[in-house]
């Protein structure tokens, strides 16, 4: 919060520092090259499918950067998609744990080797659990923005989904729920709208803007280009400031690129679509806030860094079979389901797990 | 002596008092209705939701992630079916993220037939519900299990699922829960809404309510008798015990246990009333493909082949789309005492 105060002025404009625009930058090679690696690692035999962010990092990166970051009421709840990564990315979450879930090892810090890759779950910094079930994140989001609203303060919930998610009822269930007349909920609703449903032309599903749905609720709305960190960080501001201080919603439609395609199971292969890095990197040459030759260096040392984080995931084990028993219950989590014994997992003299 | 509508009004009045319940919500679930079936009237935090089964379900998951102890309804289970993806997240978002996330959440419904309710008032859920790890499932068949279970579920750190036989819900239970008020028709005015302007209605919850609780996972042996077990919950409980005391007539005892959870459930009772009669029917009203009687039926020929004296069976619903409206259509559909009385007096009867 207060590293977000120091940067952004009353307007919910930053002060565009040297430091804060290299800094969103690296963020976004970070990203790029984690997911670089991951898609490596596919085509390796060192994972089995991948889904993920390349594209999005001008609209994400802003966004993690301006998360009040922690456990509780009081801080941000996070409902993301699986183009999410430059969020968690910008929050603090390390590259190396989003290949340890690539390559599904037991080190994954999100699942234990259980989900796809970039589906994260950090309870310490309230971001949900995710799932591939698309835009049932924005129907679990009204259950935290109920609970921010009763608490006051400033926290609030953000979610994050893609414009193939509209299309699914928990989009309307988000806007129903979070304007009931006298029970509006602080949400910032964040859809990236890369045109795509899988490989289903949006346009072809749906005829009218996104935003204009969320504007037919009375939620103030911005439709911006995702693909500009200016653009989104100045909307992703201004949202955060409404639902802030007026505890009730606002939406974003940006429009971004999907550089790679829907996942791995396209190819995931490079498409020719706006690279909003290259335009961001356009910005900072033309402003002399770095050379070329210094960008090029960014890009190679976190190459490197993500070469090495492979060898070091390439190493370690997957997790145990019996470990399929743990955390099927929440409690005792130290305890699980013996496979030598007679009883059975929905036993319940069997306290494995429970 | 509480009505099973009476015992969960009461259990969740409790609740919210004792064990930190901060929302009770779903179609109709606060004023001025209180629940279809009153379960809900007079709750500090019932409230009215939107008619959207799944924003009802997510909300409740959102709601435990932040910390809170939510009570969701789903009217009917009938209207259940759109949530299922939703009731898998509840439940696997624990296992997927490691242990990292616990969602303490109770999801009531009612379900069953019973009621004349034809084909979307009449549903089962339990074969269903049995096939989603992760869930606590529980079934009373009488109004102090209804409490306690209740009580049990509001404790539990995981999600529950509370199933109510919606034909149970106005009978009265022969024994009392603690702290009950023993003249029933004061427990009625004190709890129970006036018909008619209820702005101005409060509640009087009795004072002497406890945390009289039913221990998710354990069954109850309800007779006992030596030749034969039958084993049930919900709507189709009561069907044995009438069915098992009329048996008696011919001199046939039989082992009643409500399993009263479904998961995780109480093979050890189980497993012993069998080891002792050798012989087993079990009776639910769910459709009898894949029905949870049926994993049951495994599990006993799997583990008791060579000790049982007869085949073991399963009593079910008949495998139609759904509970017609019509009464003929309905006893057609899902076992009737009749059903239950011949299916036992086989059972016992047949020989080895």
């Amino acid at each position: 919060m207060d590293e977000r105060k120091n940067r952004t002025t009353q307007n919910g404009m930053p002060d565009w520092t040297p430091q804060l625009q290299l800094r969103i930058h690296d963020l976004m090679v970070t990203t790029r090259t984690v997911e670089e690696q991951a898609i490596r690692m596919v085509r390796s035999g060192d994972g089995w499918f991948w889904i993920g962010a390349p594209g999005e990092e001008a609209l994400s990166a802003p966004l993690g950067l301006q998360v009040r970051k922690g456990q509780g009421l009081d801080n941000d709840y996070l409902h993301l998609h699986y183009r999410s990564s430059p969020i968690v990315l910008a929050m603090g979450a390390q590259p190396i744990d989003i290949l340890r879930q690539m390559g599904a090892k037991a080190t994954d810090p999100f699942s234990r080797g259980r989900n796809f890759v970039n589906h994260f779950a950090i309870r310490k910094w309230n971001v949900a659990p995710m799932a591939p079930t698309i835009e049932t994140q924005f129907s679990i989001a009204i259950g935290t923005g109920i609970a921010q609203r009763r608490h006051g303060g400033t926290g609030i919930t953000i979610v994050n989904g893609g414009d193939g998610g509209t299309h699914e009822g928990d989009f309307a269930t988000c806007l129903v729920w979070s304007t009931r007349p006298g029970n509006e909920l602080p949400i910032l609703m964040v859809t990236a709208n890369n045109k795509y449903a899988i490989s289903t032309g949006s346009c072809t599903q749906h005829g009218t803007p996104i935003v204009e749905r969320a504007k037919a609720f009375g939620i103030p709305s911005r439709s911006i280009d995702g693909n500009d960190v200016y653009s989104s960080w100045k909307a992703i501001a201004e949202g955060m400031e409404y639902v802030r201080s007026e505890r009730k919603p606002f939406f974003i439609e940006a429009s971004v690129s999907r550089l790679n395609g829907h996942s791995s199971s396209s190819g995931a292969n490079r498409v020719e679509e706006e690279d909003c890095i290259l335009r961001f990197e356009e910005k900072l040459l033309h402003q002399e806030l770095a050379t070329r030759k210094e960008l090029d260096r960014v890009w190679e040392k976190r190459r490197e860094e993500m070469a090495q984080a492979y060898e070091i995931v390439k190493s370690e084990p997957f997790p145990p079979g019996e470990d399929i028993y743990r955390y099927i219950f929440a409690e005792p989590k130290d305890q699980y389901y013996d496979p030598g014994s007679k009883s059975q997992p929905g036993d319940s003299n069997n306290k494995g797990g429970r | 002596m509480a009505t099973m509508a009476q015992a969960i009004r009461m259990a969740l009045a409790y609740g919210e008092q004792h064990l930190g319940v901060t929302d009770i919500f779903g179609e109709d679930v606060g004023p001025p209705l209180g629940g279809v079936f009153t379960c809900t009237q007079g709750l500090q935090t019932a409230w009215n939701s939107p008619l959207d089964e799944r924003g009802i379900v997510g909300a409740a998951i959102g709601l435990a992630i932040a910390g809170q102890r939510p009570v969701a309804e789903i009217q009917f289970c009938d209207y259940i079916f759109n949530t299922i993806d939703l009731l898998k997240l509840a439940t696997n978002s624990t296992w997927s993220s490691g242990g990292e996330f616990n969602f303490p959440m109770v999801i009531k419904t009612t379900t069953g037939s019973g009621v004349h309710g034809s084909i979307y008032h009449s549903h089962s859920f339990d074969a269903i519900a049995t096939h989603i790890p992760g869930w606590k499932i529980v079934y009373p068949s009488n109004a102090v299990d209804a409490y306690g279970l209740m009580i049990a579920a509001l404790k539990d750190s995981n999600p529950v699922l509370y199933l109510e036989p919606k034909a149970m819900l106005r009978n009265k239970c022969a024994e009392r829960i603690p702290g009950e008020p023993e003249d029933e028709r004061a427990l009625r005015d004190m709890i129970d809404a006036p018909l008619g302007d209820r702005k101005n209605w409060k509640p009087k919850w009795p004072e002497g309510l406890t945390d009289f609780t039913v221990p998710i996972g354990k069954a109850k042996l309800c007779r006992t008798g030596a030749d034969a077990t039958v084993v049930s919950y919900g709507r189709t409980l009561p069907l044995c015990l009438d069915a098992a005391d009329a048996l008696v007539k011919e001199g046939i005892h039989y082992d009643v246990l409500d399993l009263r959870t479904l998961m995780p459930y109480d093979w050890d009772a189980i497993a012993q009333s069998i080891k002792k009669t050798g012989r087993v029917l079990f009776v639910n009203e769910d459709t009898e493909i894949t029905n949870f009687g049926e994993h049951l039926l495994r599990r006993t020929v799997d583990e008791f082949f060579y000790e049982l004296r007869v085949r073991p069976r399963v009593l079910a619903g008949k495998h139609v789309p759904g509970v017609g409206m019509a009464p003929t259509l309905e006893d057609a559909s899902v076992p009737q005492l009749p059903d239950v009385l011949r299916e036992m007096r086989e059972l016992a009867t047949e020989p080895e």
